[in-house]
């Protein structure tokens, strides 16, 4: 039997790769700080980002969000009341975003005016762990109400992200969080990765996040 | 959940390679099987993409071919043994040798269409 074989060597996701790329250049050269916000449906993504774009907007700070949804525009709406500009993003069944779609949302932004860029990806912790978006901290959030071995259980997204944020401390006790545990499931897939214990509606932990995502967009790279 | 657009994206790439280069297909030659390289962190289910891979090709050039699936397990260093060292498993990345926890990843984000097998058709007819 003859047969041939073709060497091809290419990335099944180059095109994203690629468009990820162009993104991260031109975030850069803005000088605007972009974030994806990666997690579970229900972990608190939406309200953790309205509290950081109060909090943002009061010091001063530029910030803007895209979020993206299946199909509603119900966090756009919960967010824009930060007063900050906010975009939907309606993703219509697919379970992530891509860095086409970021691109596109984009349009008539003017990138160097902003200090912070917040993508909130749709909820999964599987699918979005594959798609660059051209963001420079890719932050995974679980909540205390969970399971401590989320970060077990989904190590794709947990070893691929540059800051975790544990989310609603303020039921902690209620729901017999177990916070030795769950920092060291994250420290054993992603071990020395920046944690944020918070709550967003007490507030707690805010600042720490707030001085963090300050000293990240100092460092220019 | 998006096993079925990766699926497709291989078989729009594989597609784009045999228009831009007709000759791999001359004289009723056929794809035989499309080989991929996936690594342990890739976040897709082996069986999850053959089933898609059968809905995707149907009506292209490469329907009835297979799809060949090389694992890779995740590689990281370790800076202590100053070694690349294989995990077994992902649920710690810490060396096996000598417990160090490690950050620098070398292998297993692999998402990568490796190659294609073309069996040309007076052959195939003999099968």
């Amino acid at each position: 039997m003859t047969t041939r074989i073709v060497e091809l060597r290419q990335g099944i996701l180059k095109k994203n790769d690629e468009l990820a790329r162009g993104l991260r250049k031109q975030f850069t050269a803005a000088g605007v700080l972009v974030l994806n916000l990666v997690s579970s449906p229900g972990t608190g993504k939406t309200a953790f980002l309205e509290r950081t774009l109060r909090t943002l907007r009061q010091s001063g700070a530029k910030a803007a969000a895209l979020v993206g949804d299946l199909e509603t525009d119900n966090d756009a709406r919960r967010l824009a009341a930060s007063g900050v500009p906010v975009r939907q993003i309606n993703t219509h069944g697919i379970c992530h975003l891509e860095a086409e779609m970021v691109g596109k949302h984009l349009e008539g932004w003017e990138l160097g005016a902003l200090d912070y860029l917040f993508i909130e990806n749709v909820g999964n912790l599987v699918c979005p762990s594959s798609y660059d978006l051209g963001e420079k901290i890719r932050v995974a959030l679980l909540s205390v109400t969970e399971g401590e071995d989320k970060p077990l259980k989904y190590p794709t997204l947990f070893n691929s992200a540059d800051a975790a944020v544990i989310t609603k401390m303020d039921i902690a006790e209620a729901v017999e969080f177990d916070r030795e545990t769950a920092l060291r499931n994250i420290n054993e897939i992603r071990p020395g990765i920046r944690i944020f214990e918070t709550s967003a509606k007490a507030g707690t932990g805010m600042t720490e996040w707030t001085d963090y995502l300050k000293e990240q967009r100092g460092q220019r790279s | 959940m998006h096993e079925l657009s990766i699926v497709m994206s291989v078989v729009e790439q594989v597609t784009e390679t045999l228009t831009a280069r007709p000759e791999l297909l001359s004289d009723g030659a056929r794809v035989k099987e499309v080989r991929l390289r996936v690594g342990a962190l890739a976040a897709v289910v082996e069986d999850s993409l053959q089933f898609c891979y059968g809905i995707a090709s149907e009506g292209t050039a490469l329907a009835g071919s297979a799809l060949v699936i090389r694992l890779l397990p995740v590689v990281m260093h370790c800076a202590r043994c100053d070694a690349d060292v294989e995990l077994e498993t992902v649920q710690s990345f810490r060396c096996p040798r000598c417990g160090e926890p490690m950050g620098d990843l070398r292998q297993g984000r692999e998402l990568e269409i490796e190659s294609i097998e073309i069996e040309d058709a007076e052959e195939a007819v003999k099968e």
